[in-house]
């Protein structure tokens, strides 16, 4: 399992671009596995909800998996309101992380 | 408390550095308006995903053209416009972010956050044909003014 530890704002032109590029390398270097912990990220917009969307898809294109964990209660909030904890298995710690991948 | 009929107006260019600007703009007059943490936060949110909205649809990121930020207080309430030199659009054009079909989509959340985020929403012909988005949040009651203001 790779753990990104993502810190910051994930917003149009600050951190959006990071973290698809970062995923994007994780599954090109044969990652399937991924978490992202989001403790240290107090803002996204909705340009960073359509990065975190995009990695997602990136990862389950290459039949993997990518995890959320450590949601602070702005990102939390977001991906509440728009529905997105249907799409993301958001775990509530390192070790049910560990034991949910397959 | 801001005094009622209060107008601030900035005109922003059509660069990504503008997101961040109207962004801490509105949420300094927001402040200042008695607004706490968590609606500042929500003002500065929506004017972002407006401005976004404005620099990547409305001018087409033509930097030939201008955003219009305009922030004006009546006495219950706070509203925010931005102002593009594009073509317009109609809310009701704009696909729904939580219908199934769409929630991998990557983009086409804005309206729907700053709908969240707002008390009133709307969007209207701006005066060089662009679109005018409008939002309105209700001013905050002071501890001790009874409603009063």
């Amino acid at each position: 399992m790779a753990v990104v530890d993502f810190s910051g704002k994930i917003t149009l032109g600050e951190g959006s671009a990071t973290l698809r590029k970062l995923v994007r390398e994780l599954v090109e270097n044969g990652r399937r596995k991924i978490l992202l912990n989001l403790a240290d990220v107090d803002y996204i917009d909705s340009s960073g909800i359509g990065e975190l969307v995009g990695a997602y898809t990136t990862v389950r294109s290459a039949s993997g998996e990518l995890k959320l964990v450590h949601l602070t209660k702005r990102v939390r909030d977001i991906i509440q309101i728009t529905r997105l904890f249907t799409v993301f298995d958001v775990q509530p710690d390192e070790a049910s992380a560990v034991r949910s991948f397959q | 408390m801001a005094p009622a009929n209060q107008r601030l107006e900035v005109t922003l260019e059509t660069q990504l550095e503008s997101v961040d600007r109207a962004e801490n703009i509105v949420m300094h007059v927001a402040e200042a308006a008695g607004f706490g943490e968590d609606d500042v936060h929500k003002l500065g949110m929506s004017v972002r995903e407006a401005v976004i909205n404005a620099y990547n649809y409305g001018n087409a990121q033509d930097p030939q053209k201008k955003i219009h930020l305009v922030v004006e207080f009546e006495p219950e309430r706070m509203i925010v416009h931005i102002v593009d030199e594009g073509h317009g659009f109609e809310l009701s054009d704009v696909p729904d972010p939580l219908a199934e079909e769409n929630l991998l989509r990557t983009s086409g959340r804005g309206i729907f956050l700053m709908r969240a985020f707002m008390d009133e929403l709307a969007v209207r012909r701006g005066p060089g044909g662009g679109a005018d988005l409008v939002m309105t949040k209700k001013l905050p009651h002071r501890v001790g003014d009874n409603g009063q203001r």
